[in-house]
């Protein structure tokens, strides 16, 4: 007996429904992480949703047959509203995800989320760096506040479901970091390598692992998998590692307007959570239904299908695997969106990707020299 | 395989199995992820309350599927797997 099916269809021919529903509460945030994929004007961001239109997003999405639910940010846990958002997720039976660096979460809001009918709590380690050597150097004043989340988390009944982001200057603390997360009795743990968008595209010289960094953490990893599966551990282990050491690019959202649909704290409507980087107007909830958003808009329709592609992808027979990659990666290393993601060798501009490569090898700065994510630091992208 | 008849399967913390209308299916649906799940293996999820055995469930399928014939093959076999991917855990 198998038991997956092919993809449900939609109302329009060839789209399938958004079964995937990120909302990104606010971009407002206690922490300051060079690599967030925040947009680097986020200061600049008109007045957030207000409850009452949250709730007309999120019946609107379960309507078209959202299913799964992100609760991010910024912080989303700056919200006040959001447990009468959960609540409301869960009546119209989503499977609602949290996503939350642990800052500002107490045991009780844990319970009151869990009571209120939220599925799964993600704890990401994504405070500054030394911070993270603390932890798993073995001194962890500053980890405490996550550590016990984390573990309240669980104590709550949920699975424990940890995501620690990597760059350089941890990629070497692989071990240490999986081992802390056996001692906590993890059930799911996420090593993601920092993927180059909004701030951590413009920290990437400086949070890029290099090649060689990076294949003796791959090692690492699946020695360490190998541990756990002989010991019969059901800690599941995801190690997401760097496209920028691909020769092909990622089948980036499993295509544009195919599965997820993001909603921006301004109500601005995406087709990822990177895309408001692009020169292209896209819709907002304050002013159009989801539905029409989803199917009709033209920055949703901008780059489904195949009939955008220029050369090499046009005529290119792994196009159906891979569609062209990333739009966002294409606009941001060649200027235009609608190239070939630079991540491909068979793109003219591969260049650009063998000379971050490069640079990764020979990298001196320290984590000092990054530009950290911060309203000021913001408003001077804004001024440009 | 009487073993296995014996024990008890449900779903793991943090596993929701539900009907899906805009799918046509059941679906299960867990921390960021989901799978859509065929007629069959829906079937058989749609069992696993964690208060009855496999032998209970095989039982109850047998009954809505009279024409089936013997279910317990299968059903052992889609649990097993459902437990190595690590959506059940027996009891
Ligand atoms: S990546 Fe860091 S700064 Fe950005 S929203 Fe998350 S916790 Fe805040
Ligand atoms: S040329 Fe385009 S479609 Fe072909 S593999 Fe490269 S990115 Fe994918």
């Amino acid at each position: 007996m198998t038991a997956r099916h092919a993809m449900p269809a939609g109302d329009r021919p060839g789209i399938g429904p958004p079964l995937w529903l990120l909302a990104e509460l606010t971009y407002r945030c206690p922490l300051q992480c060079p690599y967030c994929s925040n947009p680097l004007d986020f200061a600049q961001t008109r007045q957030e949703l207000t409850t009452e239109e949250w709730v007309r997003v999120l019946r609107q999405g379960r309507e078209m047959g959202a299913a799964q639910l992100g609760f991010s940010g910024g912080e989303p846990l700056v919200r006040q509203d959001l447990p009468e958002l959960i609540a409301e997720a869960r009546q119209l039976g989503y499977y609602s995800n949290l996503i939350t660096s642990g800052l500002g979460l107490t045991e009780a809001r844990v319970n009151a989320f869990r009571d209120a009918g939220l599925d799964h709590i993600q704890v990401s380690f994504q405070a500054s760096d030394p911070e993270l050597n603390n932890a798993v150097a073995g001194s962890r004043k500053a980890f405490d506040q996550k550590l016990a989340m984390a573990r309240a988390v669980k104590k709550a009944g949920y699975p424990m479901v940890l995501n620690f982001v990597i760059h350089r200057h941890n990629i070497h603390q692989m071990e240490d970091i999986i081992s802390l997360c056996e001692r906590l009795d993890a059930d799911y743990v996420e090593l993601a390598t920092c993927q180059y968008y909004g701030w951590a595209f413009e920290n990437r010289e400086g949070l890029m692992p290099s090649k060689a960094q990076l294949e003796k953490a791959e090692a690492e990893v699946k020695r360490y998998r190998e541990r756990l599966t002989a010991s019969g551990s059901a800690m599941k282990l995801i190690f997401v590692t760097p496209d920028y050491y691909e020769e092909r690019p990622k089948a980036c959202m499993n295509g544009w307007g195919s599965l997820f649909l993001t909603v921006a704290p301004d109500g601005t409507a995406l087709p990822c959570h990177s895309a408001r980087l692009m020169p292209i107007d896209f819709p907002n909830v304050r002013e159009s239904s989801l539905h029409s958003i989803w199917y009709d808009s033209p920055g949703f329709n901008h780059y489904r299908g195949d009939s955008w592609m220029p050369e090499p992808c046009r005529s290119c027979d792994e196009k159906d695997k891979d569609y062209g990659g990333c739009r966002c990666q294409a606009y941001l290393l060649t200027g235009n969106a609608d190239n070939a993601d630079p991540v491909c060798s068979k793109s003219p501009h591969h260049d650009r990707i063998l000379a971050a490569r490069k640079a990764a090898d020979h990298a001196t700065a320290g984590l000092e020299e990054l530009t950290y994510r911060n309203a000021d630091n913001s408003r001077l992208f804004f001024r440009g | 395989m009487t073993e296995l008849l014996e024990q008890i399967p449900r779903l793991r913390p943090g596993f929701r199995f539900q009907w899906e209308p805009a799918q046509n299916a059941h679906v299960l649906l867990y921390p960021e992820g989901m799978v859509r799940l065929n007629d069959s293996a829906g079937a058989v999820l749609k069992e696993v309350d964690g208060q009855r055995n496999v032998a209970d469930i095989v039982a109850t399928l047998e009954q809505q599927f009279p024409d089936a014939g013997s279910l317990e093959g299968d059903v052992s076999e889609f649990l097993k797997d459902a437990e190595q991917q690590h959506w059940i855990v027996f009891s």
